[in-house]
């Protein structure tokens, strides 16, 4: 579970991160392919995902939502660009509406999770993600971030009124 | 096919205009590539605000965006940390199984 590389490049707009999982190939699959898992990792604590829609099937839309500290709900989806169990997922995300429609007027990513085994036991995984602009990754990233703000805020307050 | 965009050429490019004004011309000949090909990747760079360009008389002027190239190492240092608590947190979805699943 340690982040072996981040690799950023500015001029591309992207953003590569490795780690080494202690899990093999097949297991380190499942916390993408089992939404209740997945679950339990892609939001922050205080801004949990819930899966709605999850099938990893070449073209399927995957949806979810967040809901945050005051039970504010932010809309999400992916679209399945390409898989192949149990070593690689691409896809598309983005933001939608409060019904869980895409909403085409804001820019997406695209997200590539590859996963290897590695020399001596246990798996790596490296996560590229991809801006088509810097305009879309300002706004995927500070969208994004909120959530993780927000976290952060509330467990802030968690520390002041203990 | 994302690694295209990492072009060597494109990331020199933006290095020598972030260091100064240069002109398509001069730049063009610095790489082993047609006119054309070289503006593709000086277009690539302006569309993703990374440079601008300017007409000067008959030359197109491209400068580097410093503001914007500090504003996309900041925006994926963020990236980076949402990346890093996800990581953690799988960490411990793994954990979990290893100490008996105590966690659903």
């Amino acid at each position: 579970m340690t982040v072996t590389t981040v690799h950023k490049d500015p001029e591309a707009l992207t953003m590569t991160i490795t780690a080494e999982l202690d899990a093999t190939v097949e297991r380190a699959w499942q916390l993408w392919a089992d939404p209740r898992q997945l679950e339990r990792w892609w939001g922050p604590p205080t801004y949990p995902a819930t899966f709605v829609d999850h099938d990893l099937a070449p073209g399927a839309l995957v949806t979810y939502f967040m809901t945050g500290p005051d039970g504010d709900k932010s809309h999400g989806w992916w679209q399945v660009v390409a898989v192949e169990p149990p070593r690689r997922l691409e896809i598309k995300d983005g933001f939608a509406d409060d019904s869980g429609t895409p909403n085409d007027e804001m820019p997406t990513m695209t997200m590539v999770a590859t996963l290897t085994e590695r020399d001596g036991g246990g798996t790596l995984m490296a996560i590229e993600t991809l801006f088509p602009s810097l305009e879309a990754m300002e706004k995927l990233v500070s969208m994004g971030m909120e959530e993780g703000i927000t976290a952060a805020v509330g467990q802030i307050a968690g520390i002041l009124t203990e | 096919m994302f690694h295209a965009l990492a072009d060597a050429t494109r990331r020199d490019i933006l290095v020598r205009t972030l260091e100064g004004e240069h002109n398509v011309s001069t730049l063009a000949r610095r790489y082993p590539m047609s006119f054309a090909a070289v503006q593709k990747h000086v277009a690539v760079l302006e569309g993703a605000g990374l440079v601008s360009k300017q007409r000067k008389g008959r030359e197109q002027i491209v400068s580097g965006n410093v503001e914007t190239m500090r504003k996309a190492n900041r925006l994926l240092a963020q990236l980076e940390t949402v990346w890093q608590g996800r990581i953690d947190r799988i960490g411990e979805v793994l954990a979990d199984e290893h100490n008996g699943g105590k966690n659903p």
